[in-house]
């Protein structure tokens, strides 16, 4: 029993507790991306960058904040930078909608041209971001590191594995959680996001009930900016700032939406979770956890990991691959192929 | 008449940029900035057979220029024979098991019919596949990188001339496209996009992290040149009584001559390419496949298959970029797997295509140069701005030195605004596809 116990603590330390973490993260991001999808129709290349655009803003405001000596005790000074940056990067993919995507939606274009569009907005954000903060690593998480540490737990329940939850895996849940609530009730209940869903389901009838269309594109881009704001800064709290990672979350996240099915809200946190946990689990060693529950003799010498860290997008590539061969319009039904 | 006398002065005005750096900086970088135009140019060609003639997007470009490299590798490195005896067998065993879980997959998904049991079926076969394949290769795979490791670790090639490589480079490509594509087409073109990303991105991971097959980030350095070495030349009779003749340093000038060489066999490629894509351009085919492009609607209507035209088109365009992809490494004489970036492997050949003429060859080649020159000569001009605006500043404030230190991120943003002016203000390039004649 004891061997059992031990396991799953393992498995939950290394496995459950990272992925949940990092499949809210996967969400947030997501559901930017499809709701950009849904709304204006095109793939946002350009948003993996955005979220480095406004964590960028959310760190240089938890700096300044720290200069002054202002912190949050034991949980992390970014989170009372957050509103800083999400206004920065809102007010940022405002102005990039009005100079770039505008003109393309006056004109009807098809949507691989915004496709191209958001690759040269990606350009240019990932140059200013590179350009004010630089393209190296940066640490800005301060406070209490642990929830429960591994040692704690040990002594707690006597166990020779332990859990360790870390503030910011904790955070990123209880975040998650409040901003997918507040996102659905506003998508269900008020009446801009319902305008918003009926311009999602049906453009030419939303246009002639009377729902003002540039309304429902600036607060989809502001929601937008504030997602990849939120997912931006959990990700760098819980491992660091660095502009190329946020370029290539992309794939994930973009891997989450699709296998979600694109443009449904609901679908892209479902396929976040998909993503995160099969990275993890496929990506992790379990010589120790089935040394717990295997007799000794079954074990060979191998690490028994199923593909090395390395090729961790390759999982979700996978999936997406997968899904779309089987169920091209993902688990949930999307707007499709 | 008149378009064709604005491309020569296009063309040339280009050539009298090169010439310029070549008087006021050297001849020596001139040559260089002219050799990676040529590549480039080759490369956009590529992108433009995808996207100009058929719309498709590709977001993978780095990933097939890097098929490429590995081939330029695996052609032109004599094989260590040592290594192959300690794991080569296992290897090849695993390719066998590789291939025929593939077919195994391919043919349930053939002969079932479309249910859960299928897709149960076939996902068992690839895993079972996948761990007989480990139990097999990953023995064999440590015992290469055992052999001598700091110099060797891996398999090496086939000692072939690396010319030869560059076909090879353009099959890998074709075959990495070939998949991705009768995955992908005939979905969204947003699905396209998405899985070249990802299938770049793996390619570009295998290079890195498979030490046995590339050596990994170690690279593999010192590959054979298809043009003579310097050290070579400078102890050749004809060579120094050359350069006596033309009054030249032996040593710049053997160096100028090497980049000549390979500026020579790169031109041929890139005229063997252009000669046949405008052939290909101009012949029903082309009209064909401008005809899906345009209406995809009615062009299905008329009975042309379409995923099949746009699979066909796609595996022709990735081993163009192929070919690209193995001349750079054979111009650079090293695989450095870190070396390809996104940025500069995508994205820029983009830049290149939409900024020169999407559908136009002739726009795609003129891109390519004008982008790959500026992309250079961006960084010297950067500076030079910072140190214009930062003049006023005092000499150790750390805002200045922040922005002379920050001028190389400048090119990312120029070029993305390049990307975004040219798409929005001269969305049909420089060189602008012509329109066929109305009867």
């Amino acid at each position: 029993m004891e061997d059992f116990l031990n396991a799953f603590a393992l498995l939950s330390n290394f496995v459950l507790v990272p992925a949940i973490a990092y499949g809210s993260q996967l969400a947030l991001g997501a559901l930017g991306v499809t709701l950009v999808f849904g709304i204006l129709r095109f793939s946002n290349f350009a948003h993996g960058d955005t979220m480095a655009f406004g964590t960028m803003f959310t760190i240089l405001a938890t700096w300044w904040l720290q200069s002054l000596g202002v912190n949050l005790g034991p949980l992390p000074t970014a989170l009372l930078a957050l509103p800083v940056g999400i206004l920065v990067c809102a007010i940022y993919v405002l102005i990039c909608d009005r100079m770039v995507y505008k003109f393309y939606r006056k004109q009807k274009a098809d949507p691989v041209i915004y496709l191209i569009a958001s690759v040269g907005v990606m350009f240019v954000t990932n140059g200013i971001v590179r350009f004010i903060i630089g393209p190296d690593d940066q640490n800005f998480s301060d406070g209490q590191r642990f929830i429960i540490k591994a040692r704690d737990f040990k002594t707690m329940t006597g166990l020779s594995e332990g859990i360790s939850i870390k503030v910011s895996q904790g955070l990123t849940v209880v975040t998650v959680i409040i901003v997918v609530t507040a996102l659905f009730w506003f998508l269900n209940k008020t009446r801009t996001g319902k305008s918003m869903r009926a311009y999602s389901d049906n453009e030419d009838l939303a246009l002639l009930s009377g729902i003002n269309p540039d309304k429902v594109v600036a607060v989809t881009w502001i929601l937008a900016a504030a997602l990849a704001t939120i997912a931006g800064t959990l990700y760098g709290l819980d491992k660091s700032f660095k502009p190329f990672t946020y370029f290539q979350l992309l794939l994930p996240i973009f891997a989450s939406a699709i296998v979600g099915g694109l443009g449904n809200p609901l679908g892209a946190i479902a396929g976040a979770f998909v993503i995160a946990f099969s990275e993890i689990m496929v990506t992790y060693a379990y010589k120790r956890f089935a040394g717990y529950l295997l007799p000794e003799e079954w074990l060979s010498g191998g690490l028994l990991q199923l593909l090395s860290t390395d090729y961790k997008f390759a999982v979700s590539f996978i999936i997406l691959l997968l899904v779309l061969l089987f169920r091209p319009t993902g688990i949930f039904k999307g707007t499709g192929v | 008449m008149k378009s064709a006398m604005k491309n020569v002065f296009l063309f040339s005005i280009m050539a009298a940029l090169i010439v310029f750096v070549g008087q006021y900086q050297s001849w020596n970088l001139a040559l260089s900035i002219l050799n990676l135009c040529l590549i480039s140019a080759v490369m956009a060609l590529g992108v433009n057979i995808q996207w100009g003639y058929a719309g498709l997007f590709n977001v993978g470009v780095m990933g097939f220029a890097a098929m490429g490299g590995l081939a330029a590798m695996l052609i032109s490195v004599s094989p260590v024979r040592e290594a192959w005896s300690a794991g080569g067998v296992g290897v090849i065993i695993g390719l066998f098991i590789l291939i025929s879980t593939v077919l195994a997959a391919v043919f349930s998904y053939k002969k079932m019919a479309k249910s859960p049991l299928r897709a149960l079926l076939i996902v068992f076969i690839c895993v079972v596949g996948y761990f007989i394949l480990r139990s097999v290769v990953d023995p064999a795979t440590s015992a290469i990188e055992k052999v001598n490791p700091a110099s060797t670790g891996y398999l090496g090639g086939l000692g072939l001339p690396i010319l030869l490589a560059w076909p090879v480079g353009g099959l890998f490509a074709g075959a990495v496209a070939w998949v991705v594509g009768k995955i992908t087409l005939g979905l969204r073109t947003d699905y396209l996009a998405i899985a070249t990303l990802g299938i770049s991105e793996i390619i570009v991971a295998v290079l890195k992290h498979e030490d046995w097959l590339t050596r990994g980030v170690k690279n593999v350095t010192g590959l054979s040149r298809p043009v003579p070495y310097e050290i070579g030349l400078q102890k050749s009779e004809w060579f120094l009584s050359l350069s006596q003749r033309l009054g030249a340093n032996h040593v710049t000038f053997s160096s100028i001559f090497v980049k000549l060489c390979y500026a020579g066999l790169f031109t041929i490629v890139l005229l063997i390419v252009l000669w046949l894509s405008e052939k290909a351009l101009r012949s029903p085919w082309g009209r064909m496949m401008r005809a899906i492009r345009d209406n995809e609607v009615s062009a299905n209507a008329m009975g042309k298959d379409i995923t099949a035209r746009h699979l066909q088109v796609f595996v022709l365009g990735s081993i163009v970029v192929g070919i690209a992809g193995a001349m750079l490494t054979t111009l650079d004489g090293q695989l450095t797997p870190s070396t390809y970036q996104p940025l500069r492997f995508t994205f820029l050949i983009w830049v290149m295509v939409i900024v020169g003429g999407s559908g136009n060859n002739w726009g795609a080649v003129l891109g390519g140069f004008v982008i790959w020159f500026f992309w250079i000569e961006a960084e010297p001009l950067g500076l030079w701005l910072m140190d214009l605006i930062t003049s006023g500043m005092d000499a150790d404030s750390p805002l200045r030195a922040h922005l002379i230190e920050s001028a190389a991120h400048m090119r990312l943003m120029t070029m993305g605004l390049i990307l975004l002016l040219a798409l929005r203000f001269s969305p049909r390039g420089l060189i602008p596809e012509k329109v066929g004649r109305h009867h």
